[in-house]
């Protein structure tokens, strides 16, 4: 993956003097620490990260943590008081007032909290708006804009004005007049936080649909984890103006660099975030069609379990055998092939745990998660579904234990 | 007893010599002063005045329905036949002129000086004062350098109005301006849009309903200078007042006196109705 911007120790220092801060901030004094001492505001604390072409880069964090700050960086809204920000290799801080423009009419735009639209300016006129800076001719730029509304859903609305639209519509028209320049780079300053629900998770979805036809490079800001989770191919924590932590979702999710991102994660729905491969283990016991009944019964045994899950030659998944169907059939000198229950629940491995909740409690047996070609990756019992859904460890059950043996059966 | 002590200061005859300065050093810049302002207020008379009375009335009318509705253009239509019935027609006439000729020019420079306030927060400390002073300074003391430049006659009324009624329209484009929400003046840089762009595209198109109620307070307060300057020769319905108080004639006094006060209601509703009209799509923010 290529890279297409690389933040490095920028800092946004506010007040009378701001780059007398920045020693201050080198040494490492806090943002309190400083704003005590010299009265200026930190927004920005030496953070540095890098954003890969054509991924969606959620920034997170509460009200005040600079996250704002940060994304106006990007397109020099905020011009950073240390530090340099390259795109495509080249450092924006550096440049001029008309290679700024340059840059602004055709590398980047950005959606805005609260629209920020023109509303002495149809719709049509606010779409256009960024070629028409461009001296685009009229009749093109209106074609171009016409497609970036249809696009985004508001056909049929061009002669409107802004103040005739809802909040979600005029959500739109920011999107689509952001999109009319065919920008590399899109910026999202809290798109959706002034939306009502049900508009947000309409207009997320929709967002989603765009980026999987436009492949632009977004970088998306927020307060809520839920949305940042949802949307992040990646995500970067901040907070009191610094990057606290970069990673994918479930990396965060995993693995939190600290207490205040734990704590930041404790409410969000994990099960819309964690996938079966997050929350399978390995199985352990398993019995090859070969191995016959008594095998079976074996394994079962030994590892306090009361089912195992029957495999082929290239661990293909075949059905589960129970140990009472085991042992009967030892009675009734049956094979395994006999006895053998085929009526499995499966899960594919990127299959969400909130869908795989509902099968877990239908199922009587483990959950098979198997990849295309039927092959067993993995098991899940319903404790795992539910050690999912919390963060802290969860105590070791009884079935849990079983299929945690240390016990290598596999041929 | 607290009487003042002996102390004099004399900065009445320095301004008084200053003024002098300037009558005589600039002389020609109040020659071309005094021939575009009467070109431009003899201009618009003559324009009005070639107009049948009919005619008049009936763009009066066409004007109020335009703006406001039917029924207001009937009252305003009538408002002007009053006045006519009055014998007043061409002292309207004239007064309508200066007020616009007045107005015209307070625009030309108001709007201006407001944008460049807008800019820059050090020449915006300097007018604030300057701008507070030409409103609370009696508006009769302009008549006096007012004739000093001009002489007596339309142009001096238009000097003395233009200083008592430039600072609402600058005071109101700088407000507007500066009023502009934050994010859309964001969401237009990071367009990349330039300066001038960032001020003819969005900065005085979202200003403009703000810069037309100052449009609208310049004009009255044109028209209420208008009376006053009849004192330096100011022809109309102010020169009318002024007979009136000479001769005591109250009949002319009530006439000339409730024609100013229906010609101030109609420029009133006028320049009101076409800020609310701006006001249409941009109204919540």
């Amino acid at each position: 993956m290529t890279k297409k911007i690389q933040i490095e120790h920028v800092s946004k220092i506010f007040g009378p003097k701001p780059k007398s801060v920045i020693p201050m901030i080198k040494d490492g004094m806090s943002k309190a620490e400083i704003l005590k001492k010299t009265n200026h505001t930190v927004g920005v604390y030496d953070a540095s990260m890098e954003i890969n072409e054509g991924e969606i880069f959620v920034i997170m964090g509460l009200s005040g943590s600079g996250k704002s700050t940060l994304i106006r960086c990007f397109n020099l809204l905020n011009k950073p008081t240390d530090g340099a920000i390259k795109v495509d290799g080249e450092d924006i801080v550096k440049y001029s007032g008309s290679e700024l423009n340059h840059f602004r009419q055709n590398k980047i735009a950005m959606v805005f909290q609260h629209f920020g639209l023109f509303n002495h300016r149809t719709i049509l006129g606010n779409v256009e708006y960024g070629l028409e800076i461009k001296d685009v001719p009229k009749e093109e730029r209106q074609k171009i804009a016409q497609k970036n509304i249809d696009l985004v859903g508001l056909k049929g609305y061009g002669d409107k004005y802004p103040d005739e639209l809802s909040g979600g519509m005029q959500q739109r028209v920011g999107l689509a007049r952001a999109l009319a320049n065919d920008p590399d780079i899109l910026l999202m300053d809290e798109p959706f936080s002034a939306l009502d629900p049900l508009i947000r998770r309409d207009m997320q979805l929709e967002l989603l649909d765009i980026q999987d036809r436009l492949k632009k490079t977004i970088i998306f800001i927020t307060h809520d984890v839920n949305e940042a989770f949802k949307l992040g191919d990646r995500v970067a924590v901040m907070k009191d103006g610094k990057v606290e932590q970069v990673g994918t979702p479930e990396e965060i999710i995993e693995a939190p660099a600290n207490d205040y991102i734990s704590d930041f994660i404790r409410d969000i729905d994990r099960s819309k975030i964690l996938q079966a491969e997050h929350v399978m283990t390995k199985p352990n016991a398993l019995v090859s069609m070969k191995d016959g009944l008594n095998v079976a019964v074996k394994e079962m045994r030994e590892n306090g379990i009361s089912s195992v899950f029957v495999v082929d030659r290239g661990r293909h998944l075949k059905g589960i055998v129970t140990i009472d169907a085991a042992i009967n059939g030892i009675k009734q000198k049956k094979t395994l092939a006999d006895v053998l229950d085929t009526n499995i629940t499966k899960a594919s491995k990127d299959e969400y745990v909130s869908d795989i909740i509902p099968k877990a409690l239908e199922s009587k047996f483990p959950l098979a998660v198997v990849n295309e070609e039927n092959k067993l990756e993995g098991l899940i019992l319903r404790v795992h579904v539910l050690s999912g859904l919390v963060a802290e460890d969860i105590e070791e059950s009884k079935e849990y234990h079983g299929y945690y043996q240390e016990k290598k059966t596999e041929e | 007893m607290g009487i003042f002590p002996n102390i004099q200061s004399n900065l009445g005859d320095y301004v008084s010599d200053f003024v002098d300065f300037l009558d005589t050093t600039l002389d020609p810049l109040f020659d071309l002063i005094f021939f575009i302002s009467s070109r431009i207020i003899n201009g618009i008379e003559g324009l009005l005045l070639i107009l049948p009375w009919w005619v008049f009335i009936f763009l009066i009318f066409l004007l109020g329905w335009y703006i406001k509705s039917v029924s207001s253009g009937i009252l305003y239509g009538a408002f002007i036949f009053v006045i006519g019935t009055f014998g007043l027609w061409e002292e309207m006439m004239m007064t309508i002129s200066i007020v616009l000729s007045a107005v015209i020019i307070c625009l030309l420079i108001g709007i201006p000086l407001g944008i460049l306030m807008s800019f820059s927060k050090g020449f915006s400390t300097i007018m604030r004062p300057i701008l507070d002073a030409m409103q609370t300074m009696p508006s009769f003391v302009y008549l006096i350098p007012a004739i000093f430049f001009f002489g007596l006659g339309n142009v001096s009324a238009i000097f003395a109005t233009l200083i008592y009624a430039l600072p609402p329209v600058i005071r109101l484009t700088e407000l507007a301006i500066r009023g502009v929400d934050p994010e859309v003046i964001e969401s237009a840089q990071s367009f990349g849009s330039s300066r001038l762009q960032m001020l003819k595209k969005v900065q005085l198109p979202q200003a403009l309903p703000t810069i037309m109620a100052g449009v609208n307070q310049t004009t009255m307060m044109a028209l209420a200078m208008v009376v006053i300057a009849s004192m330096v020769g100011a022809q109309g319905l102010g020169e009318q007042v002024l007979i009136s108080i000479n001769r005591i004639d109250i009949a002319l006094g009530f006439e000339a006196g409730i024609s100013i006060v229906f010609l101030a209601i109609i420029i009133d509703r006028v320049t009101g109705g076409i800020a609310d009209k701006f006001q249409k799509h941009r109204g919540a923010k």
